[in-house]
């Protein structure tokens, strides 16, 4: 029991510090990548090639005058930060960023007793049995740090940022928890541990369930409120959203969380879609150091590109306006994810009981077979301007009549 | 039993505790000095117009109602996802129990986006 909490309270320092000190380089790296797509240096003064500009922004921001508006709701303005920083942090601690780590030691320390650990130990701050529902549940709660921040500050463009935010969270949640449901068709299991064993076992659930990682990162970049659904702060209306009475340290926690989130549903979409810690080819099952060293380093690697691709598509797709971003969620992600369930558990039906298709690479082939097929036909769809397209096309110059 | 929950327990501690560390160190360094346009709301440098706490659309509580039902119906989804590889021999009937459930929901949502609850103009 004493080893098992040594163990996890090292694992939470060490947890804990990644986020923080990542966090404080993805602004960085925001900054440069953003920089490297317009064609100019970005931050290149504070450190070796701005590499300390993070820790100057942070100081900064500690030393700051605090300022509280006179109209400000106080003690609900000092909550908001924090509410929306909690949740933000606990996200991690659930995700299993390498393979168990066999360990054995057992001694004493003085007073405080003897520490002993023998096996195997996940490689995550709390394998709990849980571990995805603990995610949709606790991600929720940040909806209550936005929404109250916009409202407490009573000035008229945080509270439209914080009614934007809040309406656009709780709409994306809906498709995000339903496009998840066909994870735990196919891995019959919430345990991000069952669900990384059985993408090891057949195929990275990408394949398979294509349709449900596209709906999941469509919905991912709209709860983290990143480009192109960044309306709650959309810059050129609405100053900076809910944080614009905010200063000090007190913006820097919406920043926090803001980025935090940004590395849970990157985490989120490599563990269920992209094998986790996994290294395909079978190599890394006969356990030990070097193996989890092995695949944490690939964890990271696959976490760094889907990071990555957050802040390209920030370059790549325009703003949305709010009429089109709740349709394309109610009306388009929502009844997707809904038939896609249905879609998916038919398919199962047929392929293991009909077919008699129990070899789990082989079922991932022929689910990946019926997802080109739908994937087709729903991204023609798509395409094809029935369903989205722009609420108010002008009429070109030629179909204009007189 | 309920062993993996203590690790989340003591982070949930431990970030509660750096939260009011971090926030209280802002708040001691900082420097005070008020002044009436300094804590009026911003309103892009113009004199502020009356409080910002009025009516705002319905629309936005009419969505906050929508999520509770279509969150819930997620989940009562996820045990029946979870069980329907380990029931093996009744998957045939947990399809059909799950399209009579999805064809309820669907017949509330099309009534929601014939009556324009879905509509956001």
């Amino acid at each position: 029991m004493k080893g098992f909490l040594l163990l996890s309270i090292l694992k939470m320092l060490f947890v804990f510090t990644v986020i923080m000190v990542g966090v404080a380089l993805l602004t960085l790296l925001e900054r440069k990548v953003s920089a490297w797509m317009q064609n100019r240096h970005g931050p290149n003064r504070v450190g070796w090639a701005g590499l300390l500009q993070p820790a100057a922004d942070g100081l900064k921001n500690i030393l700051k005058e605090e300022t509280y508006p006179a109209l400000a709701t106080r003690t609900l303005f000092f909550l908001a930060p924090a509410m929306s920083f909690i949740p933000a942090l606990l996200l991690s601690a659930v995700i299993p960023f390498a393979a168990p780590l066999p360990l054995d030691f057992d001694f004493a320390l003085g007073q405080l007793g003897r520490f002993a650990w023998h096996g195997a130990m996940p490689m995550v701050v709390a394998d709990l049995p849980i571990g995805f529902l603990f995610v949709l549940a606790i991600s929720s709660l940040g909806v209550y740090g936005v929404a109250l921040a916009g409202w407490s500050s009573n000035s008229k463009y945080a509270l439209l940022g914080g009614l934007r935010a809040s309406a656009q969270m709780i709409s994306y949640e809906v498709a995000m928890g339903m496009s998840l449901i066909p994870v735990l068709l196919l891995s019959g299991n919430v345990s991000f541990g069952a669900i990384i064993r059985d993408q090891q076992a057949g195929l990275w659930y990408v394949l398979p369930l294509f349709l449900s990682f596209f709906i999941f990162l469509v919905s991912g970049f709209a709860e983290t409120n990143r480009l192109p659904f960044d309306l709650p702060e959309a810059e050129s209306e609405l100053i900076a959203g809910y944080h614009t009475e905010y200063s000090a340290m007190k913006f820097s926690f919406f920043f926090i969380a803001e980025y935090a989130n940004v590395v849970t549903v990157c985490a989120m979409v490599t563990t269920l879609f992209f094998g986790g810690w996994d290294i395909p080819g079978h190599w890394d099952e006969q356990g030990g150091v070097l193996q989890t060293l092995a695949t944490g380093g690939f964890f990271f690697l696959k976490l760094m590109f889907w990071i990555f691709v957050v802040m390209w598509v920030r370059w790549t797709l325009p703003r949305f306006r709010y009429d089109q971003l709740m349709a394309l969620g109610w009306k388009v992600l929502t009844p997707l994810a809904l038939a896609y369930i249905i879609v998916m558990c038919v398919a199962i039906y047929l392929i293991e009981h009909v077919a008699g298709l129990t070899d789990p690479t082989l079922r991932s082939l022929a689910l990946f077979g019926v997802n080109v097929v739908i994937g087709l036909l729903v991204f023609g769809l798509l395409d094809s301007g029935v369903f989205i397209r722009g609420a108010d096309r002008r009429p070109a110059a030629s179909e204009v009549v007189g | 039993m309920l062993q993996p929950y203590i690790p989340i327990l003591l982070l949930i501690a431990f970030v509660v505790a750096n939260a009011i560390l971090m926030l209280g160190a802002s708040h001691l360094l900082s420097t005070f000095r008020r002044t009436p346009t300094k804590i009026a709301p911003y309103e892009s440098g113009m004199p502020v117009l009356g409080d910002a706490r009025e009516r705002f659309p319905i629309k936005f509580y009419l969505v906050a109602m929508l999520f509770i039902i279509f969150d819930i119906e997620t989940v009562f989804m996820i045990p029946w996802a979870v069980a329907f590889r380990q029931l093996g021999d009744m998957a045939g009937l947990l399809i059909i129990e799950m399209l009579v459930f999805v064809v309820i929901l669907a017949v509330g949502y099309v009534y929601l986006w014939k009556r324009g609850a879905l509509q956001w103009d």
